[in-house]
């Protein structure tokens, strides 16, 4: 094993682990730091396949807004009782078992497929500037219709909670 | 072997030297604040430790740091004792990519020369939320939960126009690396005097990176989350001795990283006029001259303007400093694109002070129109 394949195998065990413990936490506060943990070690992943750029852009979207805005929720609506565990119920394991499942065999037979046992030698870095020319002329197309559906997402959540 | 040796020793060399000159200009800013905000109000601030009181700060540190650690026994054992940790372990990480020199030798003056520099000094700026969030909430105190709940809304808010204020100074500097921008703005200076610095050509996007690092770092007027007049302490009401040394600590830190980013930005960074005496370091003076520059804004701010009130906060935010950020950019992009007969960086800088004014008279006093409706019932936001 070389260093980049340690320090994968150090970084995919802590990401597991606190992948793990962000369903099992019985606080909800717990368990959203532990998905803070988990994912800023894809963010390492990220650093480890040479691609600083949307390493760190992991870090800020992900680690630095998107968790912080699920604290800001959970402070805002059941803040004197964080340390509640969360309605648990059958139903909700079921559609969450199922839902997990789906996307590891997905993600495995996806990736066997299109990978098999094909070993990608290490490239440079990925400068920015190619990330951003294949981003916006290669994949302009995906990145709208992502944008559209963040749109409506946006606009979704603003009629949810308006009442007026 | 000897080779490998030499470098680690080099870079060990560096990092202590930058991180004793951290805690130095640390100690520096809090004994200028005092003193300079005193001035303000016709006092005289601490004078007693040291000559003109300069090492009160260190008294102060060593005060707290034999202080009594108290723990309030609602508190969250864990995370209550991380968070301050988690709040300053990012502040140093952040000046690691910038340059506060050219050279000594054949050693660049700068920890890291990452290829997205000053991205990583968002992404350590995003992080430091948990910091204050943590505190808050595992204090098991309500004051404390209000800070983190304001906070978090503040930073997260204010961290999109501080970013999109970075995107113009990348898009004409064409780089994201620290040096790459510093490097991008030397060159003869225009009509003889103006230097080739961003403060001139994203004049729009230095105000706005100004003004939401100042939201970022939670300085006045924008120190909601820690506001001691309503929330007693804010974040860090329950923390007490080494803990609270450790917040304060990171406060500061955060001034001198924002004042050294928008140093290297926008100000040429370490750029300016060397003579051949000791070239290696007038860069570095040049530097930190710049850097005490907006320490010293920081410290205006605070003793001149009244604490902002949170729908403001969040108004001004959302409806000025992201809409005014994001306009700059696109005109940057059309100018960096378009032919045009004027040279880029004159008609940029024109439009740039227009807009600057623009903005501007958004922080004029409102109408009264605009006062009726904004103390109407049921218009605030908590």
């Amino acid at each position: 094993m070389n260093g980049q394949e340690v320090a994968f195998l150090i970084l995919a065990v802590i990401g597991g682990l606190a992948g793990l413990l962000v369903v099992t936490s019985r606080n909800v506060v717990h368990a959203a730091l532990y998905l803070v943990v988990a994912l800023a070690s894809v963010a390492g992943v990220y650093l480890l396949l040479a691609a600083p750029f949307v390493a760190f852009v992991q870090v800020i979207i992900y680690v630095g807004a998107i968790v912080v805005l699920i604290l800001f929720g959970i402070m805002l609506t059941r803040a004197p009782v964080g340390r509640r565990v969360l309605d648990n119920t059958l139903r909700a394991r079921v559609g969450a078992f199922v839902v997990g499942a789906g996307v590891f065999i997905m993600f495995t037979v996806f990736l066997g497929g299109a990978f098999g046992d094909e070993r990608i030698e290490n490239q440079g870095a990925t400068a920015t500037e190619a990330l951003g020319e294949s981003l916006f002329r290669n994949y302009v197309l995906p990145f709208e219709a992502v944008s559209v559906l963040l749109l409506a997402a946006l606009i979704g959540a603003i009629v949810l909670a308006r009442r007026d | 072997m000897t080779g490998t040796v030499w470098d680690i020793f080099i870079l060990l060399v560096k990092v202590v030297g930058v991180f004793a000159a951290l805690m130095v200009t640390v100690l520096l800013t809090i004994w200028l604040e005092r003193r300079i905000v005193a001035f303000m109000q016709t006092r005289v601030g601490p004078n007693r430790v040291g000559p003109f009181g300069v090492l009160q700060t260190l008294a102060d540190g060593i005060k707290l740091f034999f202080k009594e650690d108290v723990r309030p026994s609602n508190a969250d054992k864990l995370l209550y004792g991380v968070a301050p940790v988690i709040m300053m372990i990012p502040a140093f990480l952040a000046f690691s990519v910038i340059p506060f020199g050219f050279a000594f030798g054949s050693e660049r003056a700068q920890l890291a020369d990452l290829n997205v520099g000053l991205l990583f000094v968002l992404a350590m700026g995003s992080l430091q939320v948990y910091g204050i969030v943590l505190a808050g909430w595992a204090s098991g105190s309500n004051y404390p939960l209000l800070g983190a709940v304001r906070s978090s809304a503040q930073m997260i808010s204010y961290e999109i126009a501080q970013g999109l204020s970075l995107v113009g100074v990348f898009m004409t500097a064409g780089t994201l690396s620290a040096a790459g921008i510093v490097a991008a703005q030397q060159g003869d200076p225009l009509l003889g005097f103006i230097p080739r610095w961003y403060v001139i050509f994203q004049f729009p996007l230095f105000l706005v990176f100004l003004l939401s690092g100042i939201a970022e770092t939670n300085r006045a007027p924008f120190d909601l989350p820690e506001a001691e007049s309503e929330l007693v302490g804010g974040y860090h009401t329950e923390y007490s001795g080494v803990k609270f040394a450790l917040f304060f600590l990171a406060e500061y830190l955060n001034i001198v990283t924002v004042s050294a980013v928008a140093t290297t930005a926008f100000l040429g960074g370490p750029d300016g006029p060397a003579p051949d005496f000791l070239p290696w370091l007038w860069p570095i003076l040049w530097f930190a001259a710049k850097v005490f520059f907006f320490i010293f804004i920081f410290i205006w701010l605070r003793a001149t303007l009244p604490r902002l009130r949170f729908d403001r906060l969040m108004d001004f935010g959302w409806k000025v400093l992201i809409p005014v950020a994001l306009a700059w950019v696109a005109v940057t992009a059309v100018v960096l694109v378009v032919d045009v007969n004027l040279p880029r960086p004159v008609l940029l800088g024109a439009i740039g002070v227009l807009l600057a004014l623009l903005l501007l008279s958004f922080l004029l006093p409102s109408s009264d129109k605009e006062k009726a409706d904004r103390t109407a019932p049921g218009g605030s936001t908590p």
